[in-house]
């Protein structure tokens, strides 16, 4: 899923101070699984933006609505008329729904609500980790299902770096050397023979380096 | 004062000789009189001298400029290359023009992560890694032709190094990727610094078992140490890098000169005992911002004249 991390309080605030009337818009899909911007995120926002205001004796009207995907446009309609209502739009969704409403809705004002973070996973209650870079050329296949290319610090092909100290990375003792957990898991698999195999130089062209990416699928056009 | 002919590291090397080494560390600055410094008190002690390329992610003249600063004082350089700050074309572009201007010696590195460093807000590159480079490299060298395949007009024909830690882990795995390296087409080894001697020849005998001692000239690396205070924090803060509690308490018992000399006397303490394991062809010495005190230890080991013809 796409990770996100609400944006803290303050910066919101100076963010929606020219609005009287502002749309929290929630997105009810991967932000909502991390605890970012589903309805309850966009409850307890709108109640904490009207009381921080409140204090300042600025009134602001918080209107709280939450579609299941901002990413699609079928879902994004639903929003409309409440978009219609209010001066400007806190969108609770990642980059990808707070653009995809803008595209949507040209004429009103977007506000990013949450900081996105990362394609990841809920490795256990609270915690989520990143797990994918979308390099557009997976090689999981060679690493043991363990992802150099975001998970090593440095993006090794052929590592470890000499930074790797028991099992951890050389940026911080909390991040795994993925080098190291790409060694045990081949040792299991009795995959040694991948260790040894040279790995050429990345051809990038697939990820965001070869420019923005777009996938067409002929079979689905209408 | 260009060098016109090859590496001379190289013909050390080739030639049995025990090749020394050591660092220079380029300024913070455009001061060039510092490398100067550095060069004067290098050059009659060594066959060659590294000059880092950014080390520990810290902003400093460039290593290419630093290197023809040495070359102008007849010093022969060891350019260091990292990964992390230039992508393939700008590293290419760079060993060419190295090349061009008398440089023949180079070390492929990943180099530290900028978090380490000064600027960690800094967005680094690593679009290849440090195996990478080394083979692109020898490719250039070999086949005159760039990592696009295009025929170079005037192949780089560097001797190429790269760097190896044996105190990093997994230990099992470190000679592996030894072997990687030198199939991509490494020529020699400055490894990490030794200070635990035990896992050093540990590593160097699974090196020797694997045959990889035939087929790259490793050159052993030595930091002498200043105080405890430097003990504790390379055993502590510095990446990659394992000084043993033995070695950490020796320094604890002295102070101040008498700590100076302690670590020195480590040193060639150090630098005797590698010299008598088979497969270690040289040391390189990293003296970290005290090169004044590279020719006393070389002295006392036993290491001159330098450079060797």
């Amino acid at each position: 899923m796409i990770v996100a991390k609400q944006k803290p309080i303050a910066e919101i605030k100076e963010m929606l101070r020219p609005y009287q009337k502002v749309l929290i818009l929630g997105c009810g899909t991967c932000v909502k699984t991390c605890f970012a911007g589903g309805e309850d995120e966009a409850a307890t926002l709108g109640a904490a933006l009207r009381l921080a205001f409140g204090q300042e004796s600025k009134s602001i009207e918080t209107e709280e609505l939450t579609v299941e995907r901002q990413c699609e446009d079928a879902f994004i309609q639903e929003a409309a008329q409440a978009v219609a209502r209010n001066e400007a739009v806190l969108s609770l969704a990642c980059g990808a729904g707070v653009q995809a409403m803008a595209r949507r809705f040209a004429k009103s004002v977007l506000l990013p609500g949450v900081n996105t973070t990362f394609i990841g996973v809920l490795e256990k209650p609270g915690l989520f980790t990143e797990e994918c870079s979308g390099c557009g050329d997976c090689d999981l296949d060679t690493f043991g299902g363990i992802c150099p290319v975001t998970r090593c610090s440095k993006r090794l092909m052929n590592g470890p770096c000499g930074g790797s100290k028991n099992g951890k990375c050389e940026v911080s003792p909390d991040i795994d050397c993925a080098w190291q957990l790409i060694i045990d898991r081949l040792t299991a698999l009795g995959l040694q023979g991948n260790l040894k195999r040279y790995i050429p130089a990345k051809d990038w062209r697939p990820s965001l380096a070869g420019g923005p990416r777009r996938l067409l699928r002929e079979d689905h056009v209408i | 004062m260009k060098s016109d002919g090859a590496s001379k590291l190289k013909s050390v090397l080739a030639g049995g000789g025990f090749a020394v080494t050591a660092e220079c560390g380029p300024p913070r600055g455009a001061n060039a009189e510092i490398i100067h410094r550095k060069g004067e008190w290098l050059k009659s002690c060594v066959d060659a001298v590294n000059v880092t390329d950014n080390q520990t992610a810290v902003v400093r003249m460039s290593s290419l400029a630093a290197c023809l600063h040495l070359l102008e004082l007849g010093i022969e350089p060891v350019m260091q290359m990292v990964t992390r700050d230039r992508n393939r074309i700008a590293l290419q572009s760079d060993i060419i023009g190295a090349y061009s201007l008398g440089i023949r010696n180079m070390l492929c590195l990943s180099g530290d992560h900028q978090s380490l460093g000064s600027q960690p807000e800094a967005s680094n590159v690593f679009d290849i890694d440090s195996v990478n480079l080394v083979h692109a490299v020898r490719v250039m060298r070999d086949e005159g032709k760039d990592m696009s395949g295009f025929a170079l007009n005037g192949a780089p024909e560097m001797f190429i190094g790269a760097a190896e830690n044996p105190f990093a882990d997994p230990l099992s795995y470190r000679v592996v990727r030894l072997a990687k390296k030198i199939a991509a087409g490494v020529d020699f080894i400055q490894t990490q610094c030794v200070y635990d001697l035990p896992r050093f020849r540990e590593w160097m005998r699974m090196a020797r078992e694997e045959g990889l001692t035939e087929k790259v000239y490793i050159l052993a690396g030595i930091t002498p140490l200043k105080s405890a205070k430097m003990a504790q924090f390379m055993a502590t803060k510095v990446a990659g890098m394992d000084v043993p509690e033995a070695v950490i308490k020796r320094m604890a018992g002295v102070t101040g000169p008498k700590a100076v000399e302690e670590g020195l006397k480590i040193a060639i303490e150090t630098i005797a005992e590698l010299r008598a394991i088979p497969g270690v062809r040289g040391i390189h010495i990293m003296a970290i911002e005290a090169e004044e005190r590279v020719p006393d230890l070389v002295k006392a080991a036993g290491l001159m004249p330098r450079p060797m013809k």
